[in-house]
């Protein structure tokens, strides 16, 4: 029976870090769910096609190419370097050591080396954007409120990856039979050198100790997923998905103010419509999370506060206090701060007199953006902080009457005389004379 | 000067019992705002110099209800877009030309929905179509030698990628263009989108528009060419507080077609 221990403590491990990880899931699942339906149109073909380019290929990413390539050698390595996880698995339930070896011959170096190498790039990558974020002054990295968590945030994250790419190649270097068998220790071959007084036992304790540490590591880190901006590596995929692929310059109608519309247009209608009477009447725009649709929700915890909009938007860049990455960011904190609410109250919203709009997203924010789609274009997975602006001017003009006065004025002259300006329909031709 | 214009509306075609070939969407700032009138009125010369049989709706054309749409107000956005789809559908309109990019958007891609389905053309689109079909010609000659800087509307490019049209009639009037830093789906906004153009900027510690002038005066370019009313007076208020409005011009491609034509 003792000889099964560790197999025991890894299942119930694995069983502990997979649980709370699908417990993680089910409530983001809950909080993007919150927000209203989305009518996803349009052609399938061409949404997996954009998901294949955008997040898989990382299509946008390299329109910045310093950063584009280091977050594709990341992105390459960690996936990569997955597939050694799942022999670390197999062989924490099975008790067995480097089960693939026997089966993969000579072919298991190569694999083993390949994952040692891209281990090795992953920890210069890291450690230039740790340089990027911490020492070269990039203001995108600096900027707004990328203070405080969002800032210890992207740190832990660079962190984490140095110490697990760390345990992954001391566990091979102190690995005696793995480098004995001198093929697939590229990386942890030279390490290995660091080790060359320690006796045997000394080396199978460290190799166990970074088996372990590794593995439940990167349980750690799953779990620490839902609370950090590093989710992208997950909804990257359904984003770029369900993001919009009509044309940018496209702002959806509200089907709720068409037939509102037509009823005022066509009083006939008022009559023959059946429906008219028993319908709820709907709230316009948005001041809250919920008044959000799912793609929005999904937006913010897609977010990976890189900045790239931000750093594009015509109103931040010069001084003023919109930024559509904060937009995203505020969007999120919200919608946590509305499903811990949730967690507290068996599922139920229990009002706690706050909302996006005030709380989180200022009016001065909201007016000044041109509608321009910088930020829309930049996000290197597609989401749309415009949507998000526009759906809460419209519960600004609509449910608060709350335009600065001179757009107003505009709305008024447009609803007397067809034009922004104050001229008179009739005139509309003269420019001819 | 303008006086020769040949200009019929639609309520005239019909009276005919014609169609025209297509209708001009003139908009509010191409009716009404005096720098815009000239962008409208060149665009015409060109249109009666090889005989286009187009049509105006004159007083019949209403706010496409953009500004009002990107404030927020989407009723009044929804009115304005169904008063003008009943006036266009009842003439029958198939497709629309028109020299805002504004307008263009909101017809081309948010009536579709509410019942208006036209093919809708920027100028600079259409006249490229026109050039292909050898139906317009367009000489160089008057600019040889001189460099250009082109802004891309936001509207008409990052929001509906067209980057080319305007672009190939600027190779096609043998200007040397110049292109800013950030163009094309990287260009940065002239501050007016987004019912800016009504308001006042919010609190910062520069102006949209002076920020992207420098930017164009960073070419050292003697032109600048834009595709959108409201981007052209835009630039033209930060040539102006820059000082520069002798040295520099802000025209619409249109404008620099009529006078290399010499219309
Ligand atoms: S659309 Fe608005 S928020 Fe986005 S870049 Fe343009 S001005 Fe900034
Ligand atoms: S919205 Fe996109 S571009 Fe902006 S910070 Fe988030 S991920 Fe980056």
């Amino acid at each position: 029976m003792i000889q099964y221990l560790p197999n025991i403590i890894f299942i119930g491990v694995l069983f502990f870090g997979l649980y709370f990880f699908a417990r993680n899931l089910s409530r983001l699942y809950r909080n993007i769910n919150f927000g209203k339906s989305i009518d996803v149109r349009g052609d399938r073909k061409q949404r997996f096609l954009n998901m294949c380019k955008i997040a898989l290929g990382q299509g946008k990413l390299i329109k910045r190419p310093v950063s584009g390539m280091l977050h594709v050698i990341v992105y390459v390595g960690f996936i990569i370097i997955n597939i050694e996880l799942l022999e670390i698995v197999l062989d924490g339930v099975l008790g067995t050591h480097r089960i693939f070896s026997d089966y993969l011959g000579e072919l298991y170096g190569y694999l083993i080396s390949t994952f040692e190498l891209l281990a090795f790039l992953v920890v210069v990558a890291v450690t230039i954007f740790w340089l990027r974020r911490n020492v070269i002054n990039i203001k995108r990295f600096f900027g707004d409120n990328m203070k405080g968590w969002p800032k210890n945030d992207a740190n832990i994250i660079l962190y984490f990856e140095i110490v697990l790419m760390a345990l992954f190649i001391t566990m091979n270097a102190t690995d005696t039979n793995f480098q004995a068998m001198n093929s697939g220790n590229l990386i942890s071959g030279y390490v290995a050198i660091l080790f060359d007084g320690f006796s045997n036992e000394s080396l199978h304790i460290i190799e166990r100790a970074c088996w372990w540490a590794h593995i439940i590591g990167i349980l750690i880190f799953m779990n620490y997923l839902y609370f950090s901006k590093h989710l992208h590596i997950l909804l990257a995929f359904p984003n770029t998905y369900f993001a919009k692929i009509n044309n940018l310059g496209e702002i959806d109608n509200l089907n709720s103010v068409t037939n509102e519309v037509k009823l005022m247009m066509d009083p006939d209608m008022a009559f023959s419509n059946e429906t008219t009477e028993s319908e709820e009447i709907e709230k316009f725009g948005a001041s809250d999370v919920m008044d959000l649709n799912k793609l929005q929700l999904l937006n913010s915890y897609s977010c990976t506060e890189c900045g790239r909009c931000t750093s594009v938007c015509p109103a931040n860049i010069t001084g003023k206090k919109l930024s559509p990455r904060k937009i995203m960011m505020d969007t999120r904190d919200r919608i946590e701060e509305v499903g811990r609410n949730l967690d507290l109250n068996n599922g139920v919203f229990v009002d706690d007199e706050k909302s996006l709009l005030n709380d989180y997203i200022t009016k001065e924010e909201l007016w000044a953006c041109t509608s321009c789609n910088a930020c829309v274009q930049e996000c290197p997975i597609s989401i749309d902080p415009l949507s998000i602006i526009l759906d809460m001017r419209r519960y600004l003009v609509m449910e608060e009457s709350s335009a600065p006065l001179e757009l107003n004025n505009m709305m008024s002259n447009i609803e007397n005389n067809g034009a922004p300006w104050p001229y008179n329909q009739m005139d509309r031709l003269n420019w001819k004379e | 000067m303008g006086n020769n214009l040949e200009v019929k509306t639609m309520a005239e075609y019909a009276a005919e019992g014609k169609q025209p070939e297509v209708l001009f969407w003139v908009g509010c700032a191409g009716s009404f705002d005096d720098r815009a009138k000239k962008i409208t009125k060149a665009f015409v010369k060109i249109l009666n110099s090889i005989n286009i049989e187009f049509a105006v709706l004159g007083t019949e054309e209403s706010c496409t209800g953009d500004p009002a749409k990107r404030s927020g107000n989407e009723f009044l956005f929804q009115m304005q877009a169904m008063t003008n789809i009943e006036v266009l559908n009842s003439y029958s309109i198939k497709t629309i030309v028109t020299t805002c990019p504004h307008c263009f958007n909101t017809i081309k891609n948010e009536y579709p929905s509410l019942g208006g389905d036209y093919k809708v053309l920027h100028h600079t689109q259409f006249l490229n179509n026109l050039l292909k079909e050898g139906r317009l010609k367009i000489e160089g000659g008057e600019y040889k030698g001189k460099k250009i800087t082109y802004h891309d509307p936001c509207y008409l490019g990052r929001a509906n990628n067209e980057y080319n049209a305007p672009r190939e009639l600027i190779k096609k009037l043998e200007l040397e263009l110049i292109e800013m830093k950030r163009c094309k789906s990287n260009g940065l906004c002239c501050g007016a989108g987004g019912a800016q153009m009504f308001k006042d900027a919010e609190k910062g510690n520069k102006e949209i528009n002076i920020e992207r002038t420098e930017e164009a005066l960073d070419t050292k370019t003697t032109i600048i060419a834009a595709g959108c009313p409201f981007c052209n007076t835009m630039i033209s208020d930060g040539v102006k507080a820059k000082e520069k409005e002798n040295d520099v011009k802000v025209l619409d491609i249109v404008e620099l077609i009529v006078t290399a034509q010499d219309l």
